[in-house]
């Protein structure tokens, strides 16, 4: 996500630029695979091979000056620095901007970026076993197995769920006394679980919450390692309330599907379905996406749920920055669009991206495909224009313009429209 | 009727789970269990069934242990949940152990008998709620429990490390390319129409099914991805041994997969429990009548690739080759004729079965029986002289198995009675026989 | 003694059928609606295709195979719905009390009828006694079902020819036909009001979910 001071920093005069005629790159190397777009819509990039069969990043057209046996997984990070996943002698390591990791891996796969950029994280296979390279720094332990992981917003931690004892083949009875936990920085927590899932750190980094397994069927979150007293039949991935240390979770009792914070049910209604809670960005609102019935799907706020309801499928919720409104990605006979406030926009798409609020919050944009070709909609219009590849639109600082990068016959343009001309 | 002595199988996920089990804790998790959630199909099917034994005849189990009424559907269903009804809950370990045997390990619940029942009564559902039951108090085969702690631990059926999916995918991609030109496994490509999913034994041990995929995928010029995180499995035990939470978790972690990287439809490799899982018992736990994403299953998917011309045949295959019908997707889907369709597409000599389409025996190794590992192996393959007798009838040399379980239940059928038969995938029929464009050649 | 069972008894055992019968078809619904994934799988079209396909004989793969059984099966069912409804006496006995009466069955055709009653009676009870996989899973409670059902036909034919003391039997047979009106709604008989939602259920699942047939 970009501070508003960085999206004041891109260029929103220029109306249109051609940044790279990709059709122009297939003369130069005889494979390219997906192209990324920088957040900033200034360059375009893509995993190419080269004709002596390694693999290189190219940006608006110039390549690398390192080339690898393999590289994937290209993405522009949220300050644009370009990163990817390196193979090189058999050892992986991350690219940024053409410059490499010093240390390399047996493996090293899942990079996450801090929400500024700044600090980028993997999972790694070393040779002390599994564990997490922080910006070129690897846990000093290693652990049997380690998955996924979270990183903390200041940049100064991982989070990830590890074995900490070896488990022979079949060997359920030793599964059962709890081989999993999660380690912060590679420390284990004191206490082992059955499992543990959707890792989240709390918005000043010093607390990790995690979904646990305490019993077969029984269900916790815990923080710091300390589960909550109440167990549930069964929870989801929990989030930090955005000030301070309390925990939200989406859990089942008896009756169905709620919230709890700290294990308390915080929404008097049940669900047959609940989870994907986000808090606005004051902090002042909940929304989820939960099924009042079954079969149907909607977004619920603060415990009450949209009127209208959704056969498919609806997605995580999407607050406005005033915090006053929410969309959401909404799914009906196999039909994507984007419902705000509970009203389905008209027109259904073959696929639909997240919706994007203008910074006051009145107007809403998605990117949507409709027979093979990519559409900018705004609040519900098809824009005018057309295009072959299309990425996700920006509101400028002011919300009178939209950033569109956008693929039109093999060359990639940064444009900058205003939005009544969409 | 003589009672022919069954071999005691030693199983410490019966043997030594029941040690720990009081007699309180049997009581209180039956109740919770019958009450809680289950309660209308189970009291109907209760007061409907008129104990007449029609169903006997729709199991291949009771077929293939010469009629011994304790191998019928009606029998199963008496010996385990009528019992513990009449009992309300007040049964030992023992009886739980027998229950475990029976449902996990006798019953494929592949819901042939509902259709010889006349009242159409679910016996797959009574005999999954027993599952869930034993499950409840922890009494699961030990190989199956094995299986289920994979799913919770890494989201796939076989334990498989995260990197080692990746790196299987990428050394597969250039095993492709030795047959394809540019042959690609594109990870995360995100907006792809199709994310292609399969199960966790494919990277284990079947690597050369994904190298297969690719060179497939690339011919017909799909554009597909598949996710280089959890979600990529679609097969699910857990579904089986009864622990429903576990299943839920396995098949969100799928449909979010999809929803990640934007694809419209999910295809799924040669699997029928996968496809149940996906399609009808994980979306129904999490609240989805549907799937979110639609999921089309190899079998239609080769079907209109085929079809539409999208994978020409070069040359059929020779030898006389028969099939097996998964019936998640067969009696489950409806599948049947597309397969033939597939499999006269691809073949010189097809030779079809009887009994076929919705009336085809199970292979006896589905619905997580053949999961429950080598004790069990020699029932399971007694289990189903039946389906030996009907593929030796048809005289072919290859049978065609579209599905994981059916392929390896299937194998060991094959070597126990002897049948001299290969088994394969359907995938390894068609990149034998289809044509590869001329730019693609290596 | 007569006027109690064929007076006051025929009420209460009328209102307890219907009664019972509502009240079991309630409940059911009650639970099916909090079960919460029973409603919405339901259709009407393959609820209604799986329901026909098993209420025409040898219209089902089962039935085929098992011809003898299909016939008795049905012709049990038909003359033991149809006999006690058009029987002459019956009609009588309606017209006498209410002033209504409908269409009767020859008095031949429905001794037939009776006899074929009884005589299915028999064969199912000989299923269960030399069928193992019946035999397996037969209780005391299945002989005494079948005894409800058989005895308000056996006690009707012999009251019909009078070859036992008239009166008793006469009585006997109110009695249980009484008994089997007040059974159906609290015992297995009542999978004759279930019949068509677990068919229609199931013919749902297969139809509409699974893209198959049930029959």
């Amino acid at each position: 996500m970009q501070s508003m001071t960085e999206l004041e920093s891109w260029d929103w005069e220029t109306k249109e630029r051609l940044v790279a005629d990709i059709n122009g790159w297939r003369s130069k190397f005889p494979v390219i695979h997906e192209c990324v777009a920088s957040n900033d819509g200034e360059k375009i990039s893509a995993p190419v091979r080269t004709e002596d069969g390694r693999f290189t990043a190219c940006v608006n057209g110039e390549s690398w000056e390192n080339t690898f046996e393999k590289l994937w997984s290209l993405r522009f990070g949220p300050d644009d620095r370009l990163t990817c996943l390196v193979r090189e002698d058999d050892q992986w390591t991350v690219a940024v901007d053409d410059e490499t990791w010093g240390e390399g891996f047996e493996y090293a796969w899942n990079i996450q970026f801090t929400p500024d950029g700044k600090s980028i994280a993997v999972n790694v296979k070393g040779e002390n076993g599994y564990g997490i390279a922080l910006n070129n720094r690897t846990w000093e332990n290693g652990f049997a197995e380690a998955r996924d992981f979270a990183i903390s917003p200041n940049g100064e931690f991982t989070a990830a769920g590890v074995q900490t004892k070896r488990l022979g083949e079949g060997d359920i009875f030793g599964f059962a006394e709890g081989i999993w936990t999660v380690a912060v920085n590679g420390k284990p927590w004191g206490k082992n679980f059955l499992n543990v899932w959707g890792i989240a750190f709390s918005s000043d980094s010093s607390k990790v919450a995690a979904e646990v397994r305490v019993g077969e069927y029984e269900y916790a979150i815990a923080v710091n390692g300390t589960p909550w007293n109440k167990i549930f039949k069964c929870v989801w991935e929990p989030i930090f309330y955005p000030q301070g240390d309390d925990v939200l979770a989406p859990v089942q009792v008896d009756e169905g599907w709620t919230l709890a914070k700290n294990g308390e049910l915080i929404w008097d209604r049940k669900f047959v379905q609940a989870w994907h809670q986000k808090f606005s960005p004051d902090g002042q609102r909940i929304a989820a996406v939960v099924a009042p019935e079954f079969g149907k799907w909607t977004i619920a706020v603060d415990g009450s749920s949209w009127n209208r309801t959704f056969r498919d499928a609806v997605l995580p919720p999407v607050f406005s920055p005033d915090s006053k409104r929410v969309a959401a990605i909404v799914k009906e006979n196999n039909r994507w669009t984007v419902a705000v406030e509970g009203s389905p926009w008209v027109e259904g798409f073959d696929m639909i991206w997240d919706p994007v609020f203008s910074p006051s919050g009145d107007r809403v944009a998605a990117k949507a495909e409709k027979e093979g070709k990519f559409y900018i909609v705004l609040d519900g219009k098809i824009g005018k224009q057309e295009f072959e590849a299309l990425w996700s639109p920006i509101f400028s600082p002011d919300g009178k313009k939209l950033l569109v990068r956008s693929i039109e016959d093999g060359k990639y343009y940064r444009r900058v429209i205003p939005v009544e001309e969409i | 009727m003589a009672e022919p002595a069954k071999e005691i199988v030693v199983d410490p996920g019966l043997d030594e789970t029941i040690k720990k089990l009081t007699p309180k804790k049997i009581e209180d998790t039956i109740n919770r269990a019958l009450t809680k959630g289950a309660a209308a199909r189970l009291k109907v099917y209760m007061q409907t069934c008129v104990h007449c034994g029609l169903c006997a005849e729709a199991c291949h189990f009771y077929l293939s242990h010469d009629k011994d009424p304790r191998f019928s559907p009606v029998g199963k269903v008496k010996q385990t949940l009528w019992e513990i009804i009449k009992r309300k809950g007040r049964v030992d370990g023992e009886f739980i152990k027998n229950c475990s045997r029976i449902a996990h390990t006798e019953c494929n619940v592949c819901r042939r008998c509902s259709m010889y029942c006349p009242f159409g009564i679910d016996m797959a559902y009574l005999l999954l709620l027993v599952r869930r039951i034993c499950a409840l108090l922890g009494v699961v085969p030990q190989y199956l429990q094995d299986t289920v702690n994979s799913h919770a631990v890494t989201m796939n059926q076989m334990w498989v490390k995260q990197d080692e999916w990746i790196d299987t995918l990428q050394w597969q991609e250039e095993d492709a390319q030795d047959e394809v030109k540019n042959a690609r496994i594109p990870l995360d490509k995100e907006g792809a129409e199709i994310m292609y999913s399969v199960i966790g034994p494919e990277p284990k041990f079947l690597a050369q099914l994904l190298g297969n995929i690719a060179i497939i995928m690339t011919v017909a010029g799909m554009d597909w991805t598949m996710p280089s995180f959890d979600g990529w499995d679609n097969s699910n035990m857990p579904m089986y041994s009864g622990d429903f939470e576990t299943m839920a978790r396995v098949e969100r972690k799928h449909f979010e997969a999809a929803f990640k990287l934007k694809a419209k439809k999910i295809v799924m490799g040669e699997c029928g429990h996968a496809f149940r899982g996906a399609v009808y018992d994980g979306p129904k736990w999490l609240a989805w009548k549907e799937p979110p994403v639609p999921v089309i299953h190899a079998v239609q998917f080769y079907y209109e690739l085929i079809r539409d011309g999208k994978i020409r045949i070069a040359r059929k295959f020779e030898q006389p080759v028969t099939i097996q019908e998964p019936c998640n997707i067969v009696r489950g889907r409806g599948l049947g004729d597309m397969l033939r369709y597939i499999m006269r597409a691809t073949c010189e000599d097809f030779r079809d079965v009887s009994p076929r389409y919705e009336h085809n025996y199970c292979c006896c190794a589905g619905g997580g029986v053949i999961n429950c590992g080598p004790p069990w192996k020699k029932s399971r393959v007694e289990g189903n002289k039946v389906k030996a007798e009907q593929l030796k009838a048809t005289g072919a040399e290859v049978v065609v198995t579209p599905c994981h379980n059916c392929h390896s239940g299937i194998e060991d059928i094959v070597n126990y009675y002897k049948l001299g038969m290969h088994v394969k995938f359907f995938s390894e029929i068609l990149v034998d026989v289809m044509e590869v464009p001329e730019d693609l050649k290596v | 003694m007569y006027e109690f069972v064929s007076g006051p008894l025929v009420w209460i055992s009328f209102i307890v059928f219907i009664g019972g019968s509502l009240y079991r078809l309630g409940s059911m619904h009650k639970l099916a609606k909090k079960e919460k994934v029973i409603y919405p799988y339901m259709s009407l079209k393959y609820g209604l295709r799986s329901i026909i396909h098993w209420v025409i004989p040898f219209a089902s793969t089962n039935m085929r195979r098992r011809p003898l059984m299909t016939i008795i099966t049905f012709a049990f069912h038909i003359c033991l719905v149809l006999t006690p409804i058009f029987l002459l006496s019956h009609n009588l006995l309606w017209y006498q009390s209410w002033k209504i009466s409908w269409w009767t069955l020859p008095e031949g055709t429905s001794d037939i009828m009776t006899v074929i009653v009884i005589l299915a009676a028999i064969f199912f009870l000989a299923r269960r006694l030399v069928l193992p996989e019946v035999r397996f899973v037969t209780f005391a409670s299945d002989y005494i079902l079948l005894a409800i059902a058989l005895a308000p036909f056996l006690t009707g034919f012999l009251a019909y020819h009078q070859w036992l003391p008239y009166k008793t039997i006469l009585i006997l047979h109110i009695l249980s036909g009484e008994l089997m009106l007040i059974a159906i709604p609290f015992t297995r008989l009542s999978h004759m009001l279930y019949f068509v939602f677990t068919r229609a259920y199931m013919g749902s699942e297969f139809g509409a979910v699974r893209n198959s047939k049930d029959w």
